[in-house]
């Protein structure tokens, strides 16, 4: 039998900017079924920074990039987002629940005039591509041939304005298709940093040229996933599988905002709509909350959180956790119990059998400094 | 210079042994955000854990390499756990141990051994 087949179960998928990966020094890992950079030479400290002071560029070509050429009434059926509501040229944060409530992944959803054009988590997008096409039949076309960059930071505008000028009539969730020297580029004024920034969607034989050109500017640095972790972390972006799970609802989670006033009051017809929205009335028993440690040990995700030092029971978990470099300090996020979830409330992370304090605040922990 | 299979380097003057990680150990941890030390003063046994060491990507334990007692700690790395990015076959020592039976050293990676081990 042949012992040197490769499983195609378990071979990793490769982005078109590997070979640039390898080229750049960056340390690849496999990340939902991908074989991703988690960090270049720089170091993830250093790469965070320089993020938040010039730019970053992101290779993001694992998530999900999904083209629905139905009417935007029909996604409604498998999202509680006003997607009737959705201008063209508009971008907005959406969810998937389930029918109990539960969120069953979270995605950007464009419209671009003719289709609609969604962006999922790579973790999570058969589950989201089989979904929406149990919901939306042929009108699914899930994109192979185009990679995704993310350009984040300060002087994203200045350096992408050097390949395609009009991006600097964008402002926050814009999305347009601009031209360019590497052909039409896909863009949005968006991000999962808390910077200002752009997410360029470019046909894959196009993107090395693309990220090469971007690179090419003295203040554009490769960022890995590590990076790209805790610059969300800082900006209070919840990542699903760690923060959002479908046994977390969004009232719980926070995200009630990204349920427009039309879904909660008239088109009420989305999965787990009596479970969420009574929710969202009534208020949920537990609530994501941004929690601050108040030694240098940074609390990770599975850490325990008590009410007191003596305290049996535990009252929350952390989901996320890290060293925050623009804070310089530890940051987390969490799950706690509605009555411990108030600004300032004091609770005690258990680490390694110690219980240290830990300050409950709110999201972000940096503001953000989107062009709106 | 003696070297553990954990990546720490022994540096042993008149029976007392000065512990850190080795270059290779600081590279493959990445940035180094938070140190914690042990007391001075205390008793450890082979294998205690005696150090934290958290970088940007996980917590990690150091381990007593050897029976002792910590006599001096490198407290300014708690303020500063960078330095042991930067410097972490000098300035960036964990704590020193005194020991009683030096022959216990002998069961450790001399340099040759230790690159061997690493490469």
């Amino acid at each position: 039998m042949g012992d040197h087949v490769a499983n195609p179960n378990t071979a990793l998928k490769r982005t078109p900017l590997h070979g640039l990966h390898l080229e750049l020094g960056a340390k690849m890992v496999p990340f939902a079924g991908w074989e991703m950079p988690v960090h270049y030479p720089m170091g993830v400290l250093r790469e965070h920074l320089h993020t938040r002071a010039e730019a970053g560029l992101f290779d993001v070509s694992h998530m999900g990039q999904v083209i629905l050429t139905c009417d935007p009434a029909a996604l409604e059926a498998v999202v509680p987002v006003d997607v009737i509501g959705l201008a063209e040229g508009r971008q907005r944060y959406g969810i998937f629940t389930s029918d109990t409530g539960g969120i069953l992944d979270d995605l950007m959803i464009a419209n671009r005039g003719d289709h609609l054009f969604v962006v999922v988590n790579a973790s999570m997008a058969d589950q989201d591509i089989s979904l929406l096409r149990d919901a939306l039949g042929d009108a699914v076309q899930p994109i192979t041939n185009r990679a995704l960059l993310a350009l984040q930071g300060p002087r994203s505008e200045d350096i992408l304005a050097e390949v395609t000028l009009s991006c600097r009539e964008m402002r926050f969730m814009d999305v347009a298709t601009l031209p360019s020297p590497h052909g039409d580029l896909w863009v949005s004024r968006s991000g999962y940093t808390g910077e200002d920034g752009f997410e360029i969607s470019v046909a894959n034989d196009q993107a090395e040229a693309l990220a090469r050109a971007l690179l090419a500017h003295p203040a554009v640095a490769p960022i890995g996933l590590g990076a790209r972790d805790s610059l969300r972390l800082e900006a209070g972006l919840p990542l699903y599988g760690a923060d959002l799970d479908r046994a977390t609802t969004p009232a719980e989670a926070g995200l009630g905002w990204a349920i427009g006033k039309a879904r909660r009051e008239n088109r009420r017809d989305f999965p787990g709509a009596a479970t969420i929205l009574d929710q969202l009335a009534m208020g949920p028993a537990r609530k994501r909350v941004g929690l601050l440690p108040r030694t240098r040990a940074p609390m990770r995700a599975g850490v325990t959180l008590f009410s007191s030092e003596t305290a049996e029971m535990p009252i929350g978990t952390v989901t996320s956790g890290a060293f925050g470099p623009s804070l310089d300090a530890p940051i987390s996020m969490g799950y706690v119990a509605t009555e411990h979830a108030a600004s300032g409330t004091v609770l005690f992370g258990e680490l390694r059998g110690k219980r240290l304090p830990v300050s409950v605040t709110q999201l972000p922990f940096r503001p953000s400094t989107y062009k709106r | 210079m003696k070297y553990t299979e954990q990546h720490e380097w022994l540096d042993e003057d008149n029976g007392i042994v000065t512990v850190g990680i080795t270059a290779h150990a600081a590279e493959q941890l990445g940035d180094i955000v938070f140190v914690e030390l042990p007391e001075v003063g205390i008793e450890v046994s082979k294998d205690d854990e005696v150090v934290v060491i958290e970088s940007v990507k996980a917590a990690s334990d150091i381990l007593a390499p050897l029976d002792g007692e910590i006599i001096e700690v490198n407290d300014p790395l708690t303020d500063d756990p960078g330095k042991v990015n930067e410097d972490p076959e000098g300035e960036a020592w964990f704590f020193k141990i005194k020991v009683e039976d030096l022959s216990d050293l002998d069961d450790y990676m001399d340099d040759a051994e230790y690159k061997d081990f690493i490469s």
